[in-house]
């Protein structure tokens, strides 16, 4: 007894404090940035949100190609979260967000100058390749027994479902509020939910592993995505590069490609 | 005497510092959230409605998944402890994996085990309409899941290392198996049932990601104190502050109450 509890009591300390974790920022060390020149090298980090992984990891590879010696790491999650992780010093250096209101945190906070929309993305019903339940419409979110997953309400894909419940004057009662977007995605794609409010781009996304129900244009609610190099980058210049690559006409292709509309 | 002197004087620099380090490193996370929070107003953050519903829910959750673990566990134990059987090793080491196994990957396993779609889900939904991802059912899974362990292995350590001859002398003095275990083994072992159980209800009450993974978040139905803290942190940092207080007081309190029954149960074995 004597030799198995301090084997517990280590277990159990190791435990209790490991409750909750969330993806911390790597930045890569990489070659450091080269001559003194104007043009962009070395590594950066891009804080960006989870619907622009696809496209985003996409641009960087072909950043990288078009740059050499540049190297991108790219940190996906809830753009609110990042938010938070930027505010509280990340080394983020470039942020690019799924709503104006979680950039505006950022800005106001002092760690990004100014943002520019590039990229706009609307809503759309995922559900799941054999549905349990049959989804064709908005308005069977409502119905009982549908199970609807959606985001939670501080992450912008949470924000647009519930303005996209209150404007259609639905009362939807989700079974689960995720942390970000590819979490209801992953929860409609084992099937588990019948129903998921993602993003047009997450479904195209997805593939064949979901079915989308496309939402009327009158009926949705769009998205406007923001990006601003971060004001501590200690890589400005490649920073620079990056948010202009992506305004540029080879991102703003991949971005179409994905399912986002330009601005 | 000689051997005390040594172990009682001041340890060398190349050791102290690193211990010293460390002993900050660990410390101090604790401290800045003791520091950052939002003392003014703590109490009524904690006694908003959204903190209370997830404290209620943690508590019954973490209770219910006590109770699951001792009802299968403490007989899963037992037979770890004197049962001999094959593959006997390879159970116990069943036994361990969710001790190291990250929680998330303990959600998705029993996504896909016990989910709509899983392979033994799907018949408990089409036989008798049983689901449990997103539901407070499935919150006890996933905490029993990842805290369970700790009291098989603390009660299993407590059954072998236990004097048979105490339980056999019961037996030849014309005790029933079942006056045995009841009047002899379980006080024996009582010490180690406590402290198994309250490490895993602490563990329990601490489960995080199996639960977001397997049972989702929904305030009041699936969403435990740790789901309110990660989720608080996005809208309300000083919230999540608040709310991960409550959770250091709780794991504070465990460590204490282990600390009496270690004692205890030293002296007993």
């Amino acid at each position: 007894m004597r030799r198995a509890l301090p084997f517990v009591a280590a277990l159990a300390a190791l435990a209790l404090t490991a409750c909750g974790s969330s993806s911390g920022a790597t930045t890569t060390p990489g070659t450091p940035a080269s001559s003194g020149s104007s043009s962009a090298a070395g590594p950066i980090t891009v804080f960006a949100a989870s619907s622009l992984k696809e496209s985003f990891t996409a641009i960087g590879a072909a950043f990288e190609a078009a740059n050499p010696g540049t190297k991108v790491t790219f940190n996906f999650g809830a753009s609110s979260t990042l938010a938070t992780q930027i505010t509280q010093k990340a080394p983020a250096d470039v942020f690019a967000s799924a709503s104006q209101k979680t950039m505006d945190t950022v800005t106001t906070a002092g760690a990004a100058a100014s943002s520019t929309v590039f990229a706009v993305n609307t809503m759309e019903i995922a559900t799941p390749a054999s549905p349990a339940v049959p989804v064709a419409s908005l308005a069977d979110l409502a119905r009982p027994g549908v199970k609807v997953v959606i985001c939670q309400k501080d992450v912008p894909c949470g924000a647009a479902a519930q303005k996209l419940f209150t404007q259609n004057n639905l009362t939807v009662t989700p079974v689960s509020e995720e942390v970000d977007v590819k979490a209801v995605l992953s929860k409609v794609v084992l099937g588990e939910a019948d129903a998921g409010i993602v993003y047009v781009t997450d479904v195209k996304a997805a593939g064949a592993k979901v079915v989308g129900v496309v939402i009327p244009k009158d009926q949705n609610v769009t998205t406007k995505y923001p990006i601003a190099p971060i004001t501590a980058s200690t890589n400005a210049i490649t920073a620079k590069a990056f948010v202009d690559y992506v305004l540029s006409p080879v991102g703003q292709q991949v971005l179409a490609a994905a399912g986002f509309t330009s601005p | 005497m000689t051997r005390r002197d040594r172990s009682s004087a001041a340890p060398p620099w190349p050791v102290a510092l690193p211990a010293a380090l460390s002993l900050l490193f660990l410390g101090l996370p604790l401290l800045a959230l003791l520091i950052k929070a939002p003392w003014g107003r703590l109490w009524s953050i904690l006694t908003s409605p959204t903190s209370l519903q997830a404290l209620r829910l943690s508590l019954e959750t973490a209770s219910a998944a006590t109770v699951l673990a001792f009802i299968v566990g403490v007989p899963l134990a037992w037979v770890l402890a004197r049962a001999e059987f094959p593959g006997r090793r390879l159970a116990r080491a069943l036994v361990t994996v969710p001790l190291v196994l990250p929680p998330v990957v303990g959600g998705i396993a029993l996504l896909l085990a016990f989910g709509r779609r899983g392979i033994v889900g799907q018949y408990l939904d089409s036989c008798c309409g049983i689901t449990l991802p997103f539901t407070t059912a499935g919150v006890v899974v996933a905490e029993a899941f990842v805290a369970m362990p700790f009291l098989v292995i603390t009660v299993e350590g407590a059954l072998r290392g236990l004097d048979t001859r105490f339980e056999d002398a019961a037996a030849t003095l014309g005790a029933s198996r079942l006056g045995v275990f009841r009047r002899v083994t379980l006080p024996l072992i009582l010490p180690s049932l406590a402290a198994g159980g309250v490490l895993t209800f602490a563990r329990a009450l601490g489960e995080f990601g199996a639960t977001i993974t397997f049972a989702g978040n929904l305030p009041g139905v699936t969403q435990t104190l740790p789901l309110a803290v990660y989720v608080g942190l996005e809208g309300d940092p000083s919230e999540a502050v608040a709310l991960s207080l409550v959770l250091l007081a709780v794991s504070v309190i465990v460590l204490v109450a282990l600390r009496d029954k270690w004692l205890r149960a030293g002296a007993a074995s």
